[in-house]
Parts: structure tokens; C-alpha cells; sequence
């Protein structure tokens, strides 16, 4: 995080746009659209074309299998149907609700306190920063794997040490809430992290002539503090709503998203490597979750955008 | 990982890394007074200690017998041995699935990696009038859920075919391939933001004399920004390294072929396998566990850097 703060950008800025362009030799205006368009032609074969496929396909009816003109198009079909008559759609969006108010409740919120608390000099500072960040470079996944051994039926620790039969995975009105937990252990440490680099920002100054002011500690953070992090509040908050959108992995692990794990992100999974390939219908649940993150990343570019034109 | 999003450059400070940042005013105070700064720190410290506790439990069980553990509880102590992991390496065919990681995680970082930071410089060095929104379009990519866009890759993969010697299902779907491609497309625009940002931060003038010297646009990336932009390379490697080795939607939903698989969605498979035996569970968990941990150990500085890197420019 070296900061050399100055500003090329503005500097050129001053110039018309497309001075620049036409300065340029053409073999390095050749390199520099090559440059620009491989990584391009990627990115939108990868990502935008499916993603504009994906809407298309939500209107037909498909198994997959034969050409593209055995599709039939039904128009809204998909969507009536998801939000009628089919059983796990309002459990999952209920399980991604929960799954997002239980993240900002407990994970956010301890974990910016945490960063808080561990932003002063203290004694051991690295350490426990170690330790709350150590799960966040393991995979879900493997987290629902590890916290087997907590929750196992039979053989896991929870049970051996209360003497009870519960089957924290299996049972459908309490798997969601151990997965959480279990999300919960990484979420922490991840959010943390972004705090700690948000308040390294906060100027020591400032806090001293709060401090000078007399204002007590609460205050100080409530009114010196939480201001100075407003963009990475707004980030934590994006963050926290496209992770419990797209949370997937750990219930897959489990189950594959059934049984009480029901979410909207291993819906779409069912729908296409799951006994019955039905692509239209998958499709439209998977534009419904495209339509909720698009307000979230318009929200976070938006923020981007007016951080870089600041330059 | 899964949401990659990255804190927005706040405010420039002029502080620098860790420990040496902050005046010595700063110490006493933070915002807590002695007597309370006390008892949160004993609470912090308690908080630490659980938050370790389940890797070491699951460290301490991966080295214990399973008839000692079922005999006297896991309450209990003894039972010593290796055995777990040898017998877990074999069943969960470790081998293999590393393997795979391996070949799909190398290619796949140094790819994202000269991808992005050719698409970084031209966006850090030239002011087009498309930059915003190229800046738009590879950090929305980011962000998608990928779920929204399986349907449309998974068919299209399955349409694309690959001679033989590359892929023994004939077809980029069931290959590594898909996995290398899938994971640039989709961590190019982080990557991309942030070394664009990293790179605005070079002084103007290396430019200006490079191109006095009749440098090409190629070499003033390649020979002049690249070696500049090391440390942010680093960084990224490192947390691109432990991203797509952990990525499991992708590979779970590509690869239906149970030897291809990646570690990380191996496990998948591994729990139906291994769910009678917790200690079993516990051995596989520290042997795909392992290969993150050394990397966030060796290079844990490279790692924070890399989480934090876009929150203070450059």
C-alpha cells in the first residue's frame, strides 16, 4: 500500500480526449487495442453473452439437449410458475433473507467492532488479527466439512459434550442456522479485515481532537469514526448482500440446497445438473438473482466511478 | 472466495504498512479508556481463541484413532497416530484432486494476472473516453453471481469441442480448461481495478522520458510498468492463489467427471464417503486446508495487502 499521491490522470485530463488517440504511432495504437480486446472478447463471451442468454432463455421451455429450435417460448410462463408453483422458491428467498439479516446482525457487526477494538496499539494485535483472518482464505466448502466434527450427529463435538442426538445438518428447522454459524466463522474475520484497513485511513488527528474536545469514547466513534468509514460501510453492505445472494457452496456440500438449505443460488443448480434439466425455468431463476444484484452493483459502481473521477 | 468486492479507494493517507503507521499519542488512545480497553481486550483475546478452536480440534482429531475416539468420547486424550491421513489420501484420492488444483489454479492466476495488468495499463495510461465503462464492464462481471450465467456457459462448453490430447471428453466442458477460463473471465476485473489504481500512482514522467527514448506502447508496459508494479502483483497472486483454489461452483457444476475434479469440490463427494468416520472427515479437512494456510503463512503481509489493497488508492 505504498501511496505516491499525485495525479497523471488530472494532468492529462486537461488535454482533449482523444488528443491521445491519434498521437499514438499506429503499431502501438495496434498493441493498445490488442491489449484492451483480448482480455475484452473474454470477458464478454464468458460472462455478458451468458448473461444475456440467460434472459432470453428465462422466456422458453428447454431441456437442453436438442437444438436451439426445440426451445419453446412461452413468454412469462417460467416466472408465473416460479412464484406459483414451485414448492422450494419461497423457502429459499426466506433462507437468503435470513441468511443476509443473520450476516449484518452477528459476522458484520462483530467484526467491525473487532477491527474497532483491534486498531489501537495493543499487545498481541497481530495475533489475534491472525487468528480471525485464518478462515477467511479456506473455502466454504471446506468449512462445512470442518464444522462437521462440531456438528455430526453421532460423532460430533456438540453432541458428545451436551449429551444430545441432534442432527444439526439433517434437520431441517435448525441446519440453516448451524450452516450460518459456520458461514459466520469466516464472515467475521473477512469483514474485520476490511475495517481495519478502512480505519488505518482515519486520520490520527482527528480522534486526538476529539479526544482534546472531551468526547468520550462512544462518541468519538459515533460521530468521528463511523463518518470517516461511510465508503466502506457502503461497500460491507454490497459485500454482504451479494454474498447471501450467491451463498451456494456450503449448503451444496451438505445436501445440494434441500431439506431446509433451500437457497436461490442452488435452485439454479438443481435445474440444470440435477435429475430434471429444465434451462428455461432455471434460467429465469437465475435472471431473478441478476435483477437483485444488478441494484447492488449499480450502487457500488456508481460509488466507484465518482471515487475515480475524483481521480 | 466467493464475492471479491473490494473496498473503494477512500481518502489517500499518507500512512504506510502495520505497525509504524501511527504516532505514539495514538497508543494509549484509540477510543477506549484503560479500565474498559481492558475488558474488551480480554474479550477479543477469548473471541481469538475460539476462532482457532475448530482448526486445532480438527488438527488434534486428524491424528487420533477412530476406535480410541469412539471407545472413550472425543472429550478424552490418546489414541496417537498417522493412520487417519494415510487412509484418507488414498479414499479421497488427494493425489489426483491436488493435481488437478494445480494445473487449474497456475495457469489460471498468470493468465487473470497478464490479462488484467495489460487492460490496467491502458486504462492508468491513456485517458479514452471508453475507460469508465470498460472499468464498468470488467468490475460488473466480478460481481455477477455466477449462477445467473451457468445455464448459457455450461451449454455453450458443451458445444465446443477440443482435439483429444487436451481434453479426453472431446469437449472444453468436463476439461480443466473450462475451469481456467471461467476463473480469468470472472477475477480479471478485480484484478484490473486494483492495478490500475496501483498503476495512476506511477509518476507521469517515467512516460514521458520512455517515450523520448522512442519506446513502444509494448515496452512501456512490459519492461517499464511491469517490474514497477511488482508488489501489487505479489499481492494479487497470493490472494488469486487462494480464490480459485478454493472455488467450488465453477468446477462442481463444469466437471462431472469424478477425476477431474479440483480438491476443493472433491469434497463434495468426500463427505458421503467419509461421514462414518469423523476423524477421517478431519485428516481430509487439514490435508485441503494445508496448501492455503502455507501460502497465507508464507506470505500472510502479500495476502492482507492484497484483501486491502483497493481501500487506500494505490
Amino acid at each position: 500500500m505504498t501511496h505516491i499521491d499525485e495525479a497523471p490522470r488530472s494532468a492529462k485530463a486537461v488535454a482533449p480526449e482523444q488528443g491521445r488517440e491519434k498521437k499514438l504511432p499506429t503499431r502501438d495504437r495496434a498493441t493498445v487495442i490488442t491489449m484492451v480486446t483480448i482480455p475484452l472478447v473474454l470477458v464478454v463471451l464468458l460472462v455478458w453473452l451468458p448473461a444475456l442468454l440467460s434472459v432470453v432463455l428465462s422466456f422458453g421451455k428447454w431441456n437442453g439437449f436438442g437444438d436451439l429450435d426445440t426451445i419453446e417460448w412461452v413468454g412469462l410462463q417460467n416466472y408465473e410458475d416460479i412464484v406459483t408453483i414451485y414448492p422450494p422458491f419461497w423457502p429459499a428467498i426466506q433462507h437468503n433473507l435470513i441468511w443476509l439479516g443473520f450476516l449484518f446482525l452477528i459476522p458484520t457487526v462483530l467484526g467491525m467492532l473487532i477491527a474497532v477494538v483491534l486498531d489501537r496499539e495493543m499487545r498481541g494485535s497481530r495475533f489475534y488479527q491472525t487468528a480471525f483472518y485464518m478462515p477467511v482464505v479456506l473455502s466454504v466448502a471446506l468449512i462445512g466439512f470442518i464444522w462437521q466434527l462440531f456438528y455430526s450427529r453421532d460423532q460430533g463435538l456438540i453432541n458428545d459434550v451436551f449429551g444430545t442426538q441432534v442432527d444439526w445438518y439433517g434437520d431441517p428447522d435448525i441446519n440453516l442456522w448451524a450452516v450460518l454459524v459456520a458461514t459466520a466463522w469466516r464472515h467475521t474475520g473477512y469483514i474485520m479485515l476490511i475495517y481495519l484497513a478502512g480505519l488505518k485511513a482515519v486520520d490520527a488527528s482527528l480522534r486526538e481532537a476529539a479526544a482534546v474536545d472531551g468526547a468520550g469514547e462512544v462518541r468519538t466513534f459515533f460521530h468521528v469514526i463511523f463518518p470517516v468509514m461511510r465508503p466502506i460501510n457502503m461497500i460491507v453492505v454490497v459485500i454482504v448482500v451479494i454474498e447471501s445472494l450467491r451463498a451456494f457452496d456450503i449448503v451444496w456440500v451438505i445436501n445440494k440446497g434441500r431439506n431446509g438449505l433451500e437457497v436461490i443460488g442452488a435452485l439454479v443448480a438443481q435445474n440444470v445438473i440435477g435429475e430434471a434439466t429444465r434451462y428455461g425455468f432455471g434460467s429465469a431463476l437465475a435472471v431473478i438473482m441478476m435483477l437483485i444484484s444488478s441494484v447492488f452493483i449499480t450502487v457500488y459502481l456508481r460509488n466507484v466511478f465518482r471515487e475515480e473521477r475524483r481521480g | 472466495m466467493s464475492t471479491q468486492t473490494l473496498p473503494p479507494a477512500t481518502e489517500p493517507t499518507p500512512s504506510g504498512e502495520g505497525g509504524t503507521r501511527t504516532p505514539p499519542e495514538r497508543a494509549e488512545g484509540g477510543i477506549l479508556s484503560r479500565p474498559r480497553g481492558i475488558v474488551v481486550t480480554v474479550i477479543v483475546a477469548l473471541l481469538a481463541l475460539a476462532w482457532l478452536f475448530p482448526l486445532v480440534w480438527a488438527l488434534i482429531n486428524s491424528f487420533r484413532e477412530y476406535d480410541y475416539t469412539q471407545a472413550n468420547g472425543y472429550l478424552s486424550l490418546g489414541g496417537w497416530t498417522t493412520a487417519n491421513y494415510e487412509e484418507a489420501w488414498t479414499r479421497g484420492n488427494f493425489g489426483l484432486h491436488l493435481r488437478n488444483s494445480l494445473l487449474v489454479t497456475v495457469p489460471a492466476v498468470l493468465l487473470t494476472l497478464w490479462l488484467s495488468s495489460m487492460v490496467a495499463f491502458v486504462l492508468a495510461r491513456f485517458s479514452y473516453r471508453f475507460n469508465l465503462i470498460m472499468l464498468g464492464v470488467f468490475l460488473a462481471a466480478n460481481m455477477l453471481p455466477p449462477q445467473a450465467l451457468l445455464i448459457p456457459v455450461f451449454r455453450i462448453f458443451r458445444e465446443i469441442p477440443l482435439p483429444l490430447f487436451m481434453s479426453d471428453s472431446g469437449l472444453v466442458l468436463n476439461s480443466l480448461w473450462a475451469l481456467i477460463l471461467v476463473n480469468t473471465a470472472f477475477q480479471m476485473g478485480f484484478c484490473t481495478f486494483v492495478l490500475s489504481n496501483y498503476m495512476k500512482t506511477l509518476p507521469h514522467e517515467i512516460y514521458e522520458s520512455a517515450e523520448l527514448d522512442g519506446a513502444s506502447v509494448w515496452r512501456q508496459y512490459w519492461q517499464l510498468t511491469m517490474p514497477l508494479v511488482r508488489p501489487a502483483l505479489a499481492a494479487l497472486a497470493t490472494l488469486q492463489v487462494a480464490w480459485v483454489y478454493n472455488e467450488f461452483f465453477w468446477a462442481t457444476v463444469l466437471i462431472q467427471q469424478g477425476d477431474k475434479l479440483p480438491v476443493t469440490s472433491a469434497l463434495n463427494n468426500l463427505r458421503g464417503q467419509f461421514f462414518t468416520d469423523t476423524n477421517l472427515v478431519a485428516a481430509g479437512s487439514i490435508i485441503v486446508a494445508l496448501p492455503v494456510l502455507v501460502v497465507f503463512f508464507a506470505l500472510q503481509k502479500q495476502f492482507v495487502s492484497g484483501l486491502t489493497l483497493g481501500s487506500t488508492k494505490g
